[in-house]
């Protein structure tokens, strides 16, 4: 069918697209612009990008308000961190055989990604029974006791229960900041979250936002879907967790994670556009970019976020973006003045 | 006489101290076309809330095939074969026509996260066939044309229609159709009318109707159900009921 080749063709110039990209990375790594200030701020990037886009599946594709999303990337951060440490203590020891630190990075981040999904399906199924406004006071919640339960727990570099010292960092964590590596991974993230999106999970979950009486009169088990979107966006959210765990400065704080990390990422979800990709990936860049530049203003910034978000409501209330999403493949249709191959034109949204 | 399809015995509900249905019995038998009417908040609509599990019962039970139904979630109700359009259209607005229908396919798609991430054969051999299918369906509706287009950019009668199409795209063998002809002007209605003989014929589908406009009723329903105060208070031929003279009073009012 014309509507596979044409998106078996756009993925092929996407994935162009992604190499010109490492390319470029590379130019500018070799001619040594890459210092560990720049390296720094674009793992920034990368987790940025992570969190913003798994967000997007929950707030802008399932149209559910979550206000806890720095809580899963604290699981995914911590979880990673203590199993990284684990491996490393046991090659030292002599029990475990020696393995790279790529693998003992990759290794992490599954098992940060993995607990953080599971924490995702437990807040999940009790929360997202409950409507809108309900499920955001339950994920504020979650994301505040995750960071008071790390803040006690001794093993994570918490003051312990009994004791009363004051709290300490999780500290010696693996460092990991090949940005390849990084990249690859970020890259790979988002894809799938963007296949997720264009299946019949993504399909549905819209179907949900939109009406979910309907929804179900549609034979949509709408609950499932809820839990699932839910829970696939905490796994990423754990993987973001595990490369900020292993940025390179060996320390894990629970005061990384506050309720303010988490209104970062919504409002580069809100700003880029709820149920655009595109514009998570773009803001989430900028909003990690420009705090860097703007160093002299940093005790401004939420004032300026705030400002921005009110001009936005006001302006352009669906966001940057709207639910646009950028084809490289289809941009260069333009550019050339070819028209994909028809199919593409019918199935593309008509009637507005 | 056909097989039994739906079936209610005793079906009620209450909200707090209102009772909106009470003791309602009815049989529809496979194939039929039966007419539900009554008076403004009458409990039509709470009817096909209950029997589509979006209110929960609170007296008696509803049986599809004589298998048992009240207590079900709605997707297993669509899922076991009865689906329904809304009084006030609900449809997903900012989704294309054609995705309206592809929702309600849903169900029946096999692939699942592994198959939709690695874009597998299976994937692809999926969505190609539940799009022809969805077009098929649009093509009774005369809606093929408009498969792209944004659903709420509809005309109101190719709204109602599209919800029609997304509900026998569920598969269902039993439909319930609350109001379809509401807000029409009398040529949509005329088509409507065809419509469903077209669907009656070509999909071999028992159907429940509420409407107001009588004209209609009487003109294609079967059999006729009354209610009024959530009870019903007569059932027959189409002629039966329109001389019956607590219907009348109802009408009337008083
Ligand atoms: N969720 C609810 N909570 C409380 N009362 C309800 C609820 N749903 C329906 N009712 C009440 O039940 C009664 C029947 O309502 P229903 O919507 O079934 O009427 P109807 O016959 O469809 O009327 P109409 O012709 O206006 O559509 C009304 O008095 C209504 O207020
Ligand atoms: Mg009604």
């Amino acid at each position: 069918m014309n509507d596979k080749k044409n998106r078996t063709r756009s993925l092929l110039v996407s994935l162009l697209g992604v190499c010109v990209l490492g390319v470029v990375l590379l130019l500018v790594d070799s001619f040594g612009g890459m210092d560990s200030y720049i390296r720094g701020i674009f793992m920034q990037c990368c987790f940025a990008v992570i969190m913003a886009t798994s967000l997007n599946l929950v707030m802008g594709y399932l149209g559910q308000i979550a206000l806890g999303h720095a809580g899963f990337m604290a699981v995914g951060a911590y979880t990673s961190a203590l199993v990284t440490k684990a491996i490393g203590l046991g090659i030292k020891a002599g029990t475990i055989a020696p393995i790279s630190n790529v693998s003992q990075f990759f290794i992490g981040m599954l098992c940060g990604a993995l607990v953080a999904a599971l924490f995702g399906l437990l807040v999940g199924i009790p929360a997202l029974r409950l409507r809108g406004d309900y499920l955001a006071i339950i994920t504020l919640g979650f994301g505040e006791i995750i960071r008071v339960v790390i803040q006690n727990l001794p093993f994570a570099g918490g003051k312990g229960l009994a004791n009363g010292q004051a709290g300490q960092a999780l500290i010696g964590i693996m460092k990991m900041n090949n940005i390849y590596i990084i990249f690859a991974v970020t890259v790979v993230s988002v894809a799938i979250m963007l296949a997720f999106v264009r299946s019949k999970f993504g399909r549905a979950i819209i179907a949900i936002r939109e009406d979910d009486i309907a929804a179900s009169s549609a034979g949509l088990n709408v609950t499932y879907y809820k839990v699932l979107t839910f829970t696939v966006s905490a796994f990423f959210a754990g993987i973001a967790g595990a490369i900020y765990a292993h940025r390179g400065l060996g320390t894990l704080q629970y005061s990384d994670f506050t309720f303010l990390k988490s209104t970062d990422y919504v409002i580069m979800v809100v700003l880029g556009g709820m149920g655009s990709m595109t514009g998570s990936v773009i803001t989430a860049v900028l909003l990690s970019v420009l705090p860097e530049m703007l160093r002299a203003f940093a005790q401004y910034r939420m004032l300026l976020y705030s400002v921005i978000l009110v001009i936005m409501m006001i302006f352009r209330p669906i966001g940057l973006f709207g639910n646009y999403e950028f084809s490289l493949y289809h941009l260069l249709l333009k550019w050339f003045r070819k028209k994909p191959i028809e199919a593409e034109q019918s199935a593309a949204k008509g009637g507005a | 006489m056909a097989e039994s399809i739906l079936r209610a015995s005793n079906l009620g509900i209450s909200f707090g101290g209102l009772r909106a249905l009470h003791a309602f019995n009815i049989d529809i038998r496979e194939g039929e076309l039966v007419g539900l009417i009554g008076p403004n908040g009458a409990g039509k609509t709470t009817v096909f809330n209950l029997f589509t599990g979006v209110y929960k019962s609170t007296e008696g039970a509803f049986y599809l095939h004589d298998k048992l139904m009240s207590g079900k979630k709605t997707h297993e109700i669509v899922a076991a074969g009865i689906a329904r359009t809304f009084q006030n259209i609900r449809l997903f607005k900012k989704m294309t026509v054609m995705e309206n229908v592809l929702i309600a396919f849903t169900k029946d798609i096999r692939y699942g996260l592994p198959g939709s991430l690695l874009r597998t054969a299976g994937f692809w051999r999926e969505e190609t066939a539940i799009r022809e299918k969805a077009m098929d369906l649009l093509s009774v509706f005369n809606l093929q044309d408009k498969a792209g287009w944004g659903a709420g950019n509809l005309p109101y009668g190719q709204q109602r229609k599209l919800e029609i199409a997304r509900a026998l795209a569920t598969n269902a063998k039993m439909l319930l159709l609350d109001e379809p002809a509401a807000g029409m002007n009398p040529t949509e209605t005329a088509e409507l009318l065809a419509c469903i003989n077209t669907i009656r014929r070509k999909f071999n589908i028992t159907i429940l109707l509420i409407e107001h406009d009588m004209s209609l009723v009487m003109n294609i329903c079967e059999r006729i159900v009354v209610i009024d105060y959530g009870e019903i208070i007569a059932q027959g031929l189409p002629e039966e009921i329109s001389h019956d003279p607590k219907v009348i009073a109802a009408y009337l009012g008083e």
